[in-house]
């Protein structure tokens, strides 16, 4: 079902030029006050043009030294607007096809007096009733509250096979843009145009709504504490520099502010949070907050659906155990003529094992009645010439034949125990009052899945097995599969409660549902994923959606967040790291006039003060656009301890960022000496 | 460098090393309420102080009544001990008839006994009678010194709960530390001081005659009294102007050496009460590798570059092998001046054994960057673990993410309320100390105050500022700080960086005491590791100091390189 995620490559003309447009159209200072650290940049790059323009007028001899200073002030603030800008631009193109489809529907609205009238889709308000026929696109998110169709969801999930819509139950939920293939619904809308999830998403990745995450806050607050420490502290250096009569120019200061304030991380800090969505819609999964995306990093407990996540969806039947005085081959005979009326996958996999393992043919039936499976009698059977063939859930098949369950053989009991307790689900067969033997129903568990959990524990995330099964099961099914813990017959009720009392001891809880029962856990959970192909309720309660309805998309939605936040730490340990070489560049530049002894803190020997100055500037604007590939990428994700992703990180983040500059300022050095640009 | 010298200085940490652990148990039972050994005593009078001031000790308070409370009792300490400045020449035991202290200096030096800084504007055996040093400075290094460490405390248990608003009740944790830890110890090793030769009376000063037959008198008062407490509350103010370069006030080696002991111990033991409180042992000695490292690598620096000397000098014909002596005492020596030096300023005790403006440009160039980076090495008792607590939660913060996971410090999540009451109180040191030294730079009545032309003139504003705004106390000398400039300008700073600081820290410890507290996994950020130290060093250094990069190039770094050239100014 899931597609592979592919990314949009990063040098595709269609995204970069108009982001080379968007980014200069960013500049305006309403939009950049946003971003403390550029719009300071961008402030000093104004009053460092002022002085240059003073310059060509008093000191001319300055100015091509000032010049310089400003334009690269200019391109530090350019670039962190264009890295917004293509992250933006990815986004947009990913969103864009989701969007064609929306425009221009005609919606056929359902109106008090029992009339059809034609109006224009974004028109629509919660509650309408619309009439959507065969081969019209559903012009809003809504519940099918009269008739069935058969729906072509491809526009929303890439998945081109169609999916019943019908009114009722767990499969009423229906999305707008998506095609009705067969049949007449009518659909109540019940998400307003504009706020309906797909809405939602391009708002969150278009960045108009955009709104800063909780962890992006508190960044944001550390970058402008910095920005305010820098700034004092470049605004002092002119006292004490005047204390041994040093007079410094006010654009060698403002180029020591730009390159010290953390430039670096706040030109892709929001970059990285648009990235970090854009790489979730490429894995069909639409996070209605970017808050849910941060809260996925830092998930503890994964509860998982047995079925389906750990196990394929459904149970396998691998062995007939037949009772003294009755044949393998009797048992599976009985069998496979008991399932005959069992369309259940379990049912068919049953008269699969008795063709196919026992040689058995498929009887033509002349049954004189048919007893297909029922949830409530949880049986299956056919009556024939007098024999009545029943095979089902144990305690049913033994009601049946009117057996107390202790009056039963002990063979049978010991059959059906040792069946449950290996993981597997027993099955009655019984031919009237006689009970024939056991089928042994066997879950089969997804191969690789037990190494993932593995590397899922590494990280320090609990998995939790959900399911309906009893314990004994689900224990044999847990160890086989390597969760941490299970939860066995579980009702909806029992997942909130279990999520609540994870809560209480402080752990963020993930998990996906798609029924309206699960919709108050959804909303628990601080992570809730809701599949597509769920009921409105369950998608609403829900701050992500998958598309792909694919309970193991859990699993890459907690690596997002992780790898989301990783970039961001890395990033700014790298911005902070760099300024210890920025100051061993201008310091010595500073202030080597009126105290030659200073040259000695000169250490990259840079060809001279103005040179230094201005590799520095130079450097520090060229490494956001450097960087601008890594932001959008994510830093390389690796599932593993805290302890070895934070020794690698910080040796390549943290370590790189204090070596790089001093090597990258010295390279821009020699190439500004031998330009003879100052 | 010598053997012998590294020989007494390993000596002296292992001997704090050996005191840390008992003494920090101590104390984590003292803060808990726990019966200790010496509750017998000392829990009936503290009933009786409850019961006197109407204190319900069962009664916690929120951060900010904790707060309120600690601000209240400053300010009447700060009250009182003006008062009894302005009014000494009224007030008893004042032998020498001392005038009352001028309204700039009696503020500064109120102001610098209640924050714990102990800047001394003054010269205590001509300033001071026997009334004011006792019943007003000796009583504030108590009160500071309690207050800190109560600050501490009640940061700490807001990671040690979970979901709580309040964090103790400040009138009992201060009571707790006053009588617990630092009376008993105070009187113990007053004691001992006496016994080492330290003057201890109400006389007035002596006067003798010379050999020559000169009159000289010598200055006497209640000085191992105020020594004791001095050095265990880091206070660092002496009864002397020469502080512990005074043979009354430190005479011996061995008195040198129970004085550096003294600062080092509580401070030290206090953050492994943090780690027992906080239920990580190990997190506690995380974070005393960092401050040991650091504090080492300062005194081996100092130490190398006194033993260095002054090429200058050796031109000059001064024997090299001698190092630098200059504004040292013969009896201590290069190695003990220099463990003194950086462990003072290291700590926020500010009592000083040599001259600091004396020591090379390196040499003088540590102890201030010490005190710039925020005095945690170990610092002041109970501010340095506050301190170091906030670089923690800065370190977290910023390489936290990495792990792929929004901050956590000790299962406490570091979110947006957390990292603006950090950074208001990171903001506090270069606002005050770059501030008023490039103000003070700038106008040429402060800089009439400098003692010494060039690049050190500018480097005893800065130090003076510098220690002024850590709290530390010590001073680099040649600046003639008593003027009304100086006095008010230092105080602001020393109120800044006292309270300033303090609030903030206060306010993450009410938001982080209501959080849930995490239970940890291997997806946690590891605080507790070489990996962190390095981390917590690395910040330290970088957002702690090189703020003052360029002011200190301008001053101690620039005079080193200028030495090393042979240029004099």
């Amino acid at each position: 079902m899931s597609h592979k995620p592919v990314a949009p490559s990063l040098v595709d003309p269609a995204i970069l030029i108009p982001a080379a447009r968007d980014a200069v159209l960013k500049l305006d200072p309403r939009k950049l006050v946003r971003n403390p650290v550029i719009f300071v940049t961008e402030a000093v790059a104004v009053v460092v043009t002022v002085l240059f323009l003073r310059d060509l007028w008093t000191r001319p001899a300055e100015a091509g030294f000032s010049s310089q200073i400003a334009a690269w002030l200019w391109f530090t603030v350019i670039f962190a607007t264009f890295a917004e800008a293509v992250a933006e631009g990815r986004g947009r193109a990913q969103a864009e096809s989701l969007k064609r489809t929306k425009s221009d529907l005609t919606a056929r609205r359902l109106a008090a007096n029992g009339e059809i009238e034609p109006i224009p889709a974004t028109t629509l308000r919660i509650g309408d009733i619309v009439i959507v026929e065969a081969g019209e696109l559903i012009p809003g998110d809504g519940e099918v509250i009269e008739g069935a169709a058969s729906v072509n969801e491809s526009a929303i999930t890439g998945e081109s096979a169609p999916v019943i819509r019908e009114s009722g139950g767990d499969r009423s939920a229906v999305t707008g843009g998506t095609q009705v293939l067969s049949d007449v619904i009518k659909v109540k809308i019940t998400v307003a145009p504009g706020s309906s999830f797909v809405d939602r998403m391009i708002g969150l990745i278009e960045g108009a709504q955009r709104q800063k995450t909780p962890n992006e806050i508190a960044l944001s607050i550390l970058l402008s504490g910095l920005t305010l420490i820098f700034l004092f502290v470049v605004v002092t250096i002119w006292g004490l520099a005047g204390y041994s009569g040093t007079v410094l120019s006010v654009t060698v200061l403002a180029a020591l502010l730009v390159t010290l304030i953390p430039t670096t991380i706040g030109g892709l800090l929001s970059a990285i949070g648009i990235a970090g969505m854009d790489r979730l819609v490429r894995f069909n999964v639409i996070a209605t907050s970017g808050r849910a995306v941060e809260a996925a990093g830092d998930v503890d407990t994964l509860l998982l659906d047995k079925t389906g996540t750990i196990t394929f969806g459904n149970r396998m039947a691998t062995d007939f155990v037949a009772i003294s005085g009755v044949t393998p081959g009797e048992v599976a005979e009985a069998a496979l003529l008991a399932s005959l009326a069992d369309e259940t996958p379990e049912g068919r996999s049953i008269a699969a094992l008795a063709t196919g393992e026992y040689g058995l043919k498929t009887p033509a039936l002349e049954a004189d009645a048919v007893v297909p499976f029922a949830a409530e009698t949880r049986l299956s059977g056919v009556d024939l010439a007098g024999r009545r063939l029943r095979k089902g859930a144990v305690d049913a098949v033994l009601k049946f034949a009117g057996i107390a369950h202790s009056d039963a053989p002990a063979e049978f009991h010991q059959a059906v125990e040792r069946i449950a307790r290996t993981g597997g689900t027993p099955l009655a067969v019984a031919d009237g009052s006689r009970v024939l033997g056991v089928i042994h129903l066997k879950d089969v568990v997804k191969p690789g899945i037990k190494e993932r959990f593995a590397a899922l524990r590494a990280m320090g995330i609990r998995t939790v097995m959900v399911t309906g099964d009893n314990p004994v099961t689900a224990a044999a099914i847990a160890s086989e599969a390597g969760v941490d813990d299970f939860l066995a017959q579980a009702t909806p009720e029992d997942k909130l409660a279990f999520i609540r009392r994870e809560q209480q001891g402080g752990r963020l809880i993930a998990m996906c549902g798609d029924g309206t029962n699960d919709a108050p856990a959804l909303a628990q959970a601080d992570v809730g994923v809701a599949m597509q192909t769920g009921t409105q309720a369950a998608r609403e309660a829900a701050n992500m959606v998958d598309l792909d309805s694919s309970p193991t998309k859990l699993i890459e939605i907690v690596e997002i967040g992780k790898q989301l936040l990783m970039t961001r730490g890395s990033l700014t340990t790298f911005s902070i790291a760099n300024d210890v070489a920025k100051y061993f560049a201008i310091i010595p530049a500073l202030f080597v006039a009126t105290y030659p002894a200073l040259d000695a803190l000169n250490i990259m020997g840079l060809s001279s003060p103005q040179s230094a100055i201005l590799s520095a500037v130079i450097f520090n604007a060229l490494i956001i656009v450097a960087l601008i590939p890594l932001a959008l990428k994510g830093v390389p994700y690796r599932a593993a301890a805290a302890t070895s992703l934070l020794r690698r990180n910080l040796l390549i983040y943290g370590l790189g960022g204090l070596v790089l500059p001093f090597a990258g300022i010295k390279a821009i050095d020699m190439a500004v000496a031998a330009l003879n640009l100052v | 460098m010598t053997i012998i010298g590294w020989l007494q200085i390993s000596l002296l940490f292992l001997a704090v090393l050996v005191v840390i652990k008992p003494l920090g148990l101590y104390m984590a039972g003292v803060f808990a309420g726990e019966r200790t050994l010496l509750s017998p005593l000392l829990a009936p009078i503290e009933r009786g102080f409850y019961r006197l001031a109407g204190v319900d000790r069962t009664r916690e308070q929120g951060w900010l009544g904790y707060t309120l409370a600690m601000l209240a009792l400053s300010l009447a300490g700060f009250i009182l001990l003006y008062g009894i400045l302005r009014l000494q020449a009224y007030l008893p035991l004042n032998p020498q008839g001392f005038a009352n202290v001028s309204a700039d200096l009696a503020f500064n030096t109120a102001v610098s006994f209640v924050t714990n800084t102990n800047w001394q504007n003054y010269a205590g055996e001509t300033t001071m009678s026997h009334f004011s040093q006792m019943a007003g400075l000796t009583v504030q290094n108590f009160l500071s010194a309690a207050t800190g460490m109560a600050m501490a405390v009640a940061l700490t248990r807001a990671f040690a709960r979970s979901q709580v608003s309040v964090i103790g009740n400040f009138w009992v944790d201060f009571t707790r530390a006053t009588l617990y830890v630092l009376l008993p110890i105070s009187l113990l090793m007053a004691v001992v001081f006496v016994a080492m030769g330290l003057p201890q009376t109400l006389d007035a000063s002596a006067t003798a005659t010379t050999l020559e037959g000169a009159q000289q008198t010598i200055a006497l008062g209640p000085v191992a009294s105020q020594e004791a407490i001095k050095q265990l509350g880091t206070n660092g103010g002496g009864f002397f102007n020469a502080n512990a370069a005074h043979p009354f006030e430190n005479p011996t080696a061995f008195s040198n050496y129970l004085n550096i002991f003294a600062m080092l111990s509580i401070s030290s033991a206090l953050v492994y009460t943090f780690g027992q409180m906080v239920g990580s042992r190990r997190q506690g000695w995380t974070l005393l590798a960092t401050m040991a490292i650091l504090l080492i690598a300062g005194v081996g620096l100092v130490y190398w570059a006194e033993t260095q000397g002054n090429p200058i000098l050796g031109a000059l014909g001064l024997d090299p092998a001698q190092g630098n002596m200059e504004g040292k005492e013969v009896r201590f020596g290069q190695a003990m001046t220099a463990l003194y030096a950086a462990v003072t300023t290291g700590l926020s005790d500010g009592g000083v054994n040599g001259m600091h403006g004396s020591l090379t440009g390196l040499g003088g160039l540590v102890p201030m960057f010490l005190i710039q980076l925020g005095e945690v090495l170990p610092g002041g008792v109970g501010s340095g673990l506050y301190g170091m607590i906030v670089f923690a939660i800065l370190s977290v913060f910023v390489a936290g993410l990495m792990v792929g996971r929004t901050p956590e410090f000790l299962g406490k999540k570091i979110e947006g309320r957390e990292m603006k009451f950090v950074m208001l109180a990171v903001l506090i040191l270069p606002l005050a100390i770059l501030g008023f030294t490039a103000a003070s730079a700038m106008l040429p009545f402060a800089v009439a105050s400098v003692g010494t032309g060039g690049p050190h003139g500018l480097s005893e504003i800065l130090y003076a500022f510098t220690s002024a705004a850590g709290n530390n106390g010590s001073a680099f000398g040649g600046l003639s700080g008593n003027t009304p400039w100086f006095n008010t300008t230092l105080g602001i700073a020393m109120l800044l960086g006292r309270f300033a600081y303090v609030v903030p820290v206060m306010a993450i410890a009410g938001s982080l005491a209501g959080k849930v507290k995490l239970p940890t996994s291997g997806g946690t950020f590891p605080t507790d590791t070489p990996l962190f130290v390095g981390l917590l060093i690395g910040i330290i250094l970088i957002l702690g100091g090189l703020q003052f990069f360029p002011a200190l190039a301008l001053g101690p770094i620039v005079e080193h390189f200028a030495m090393l050239a042979g240029q004099t100014f």
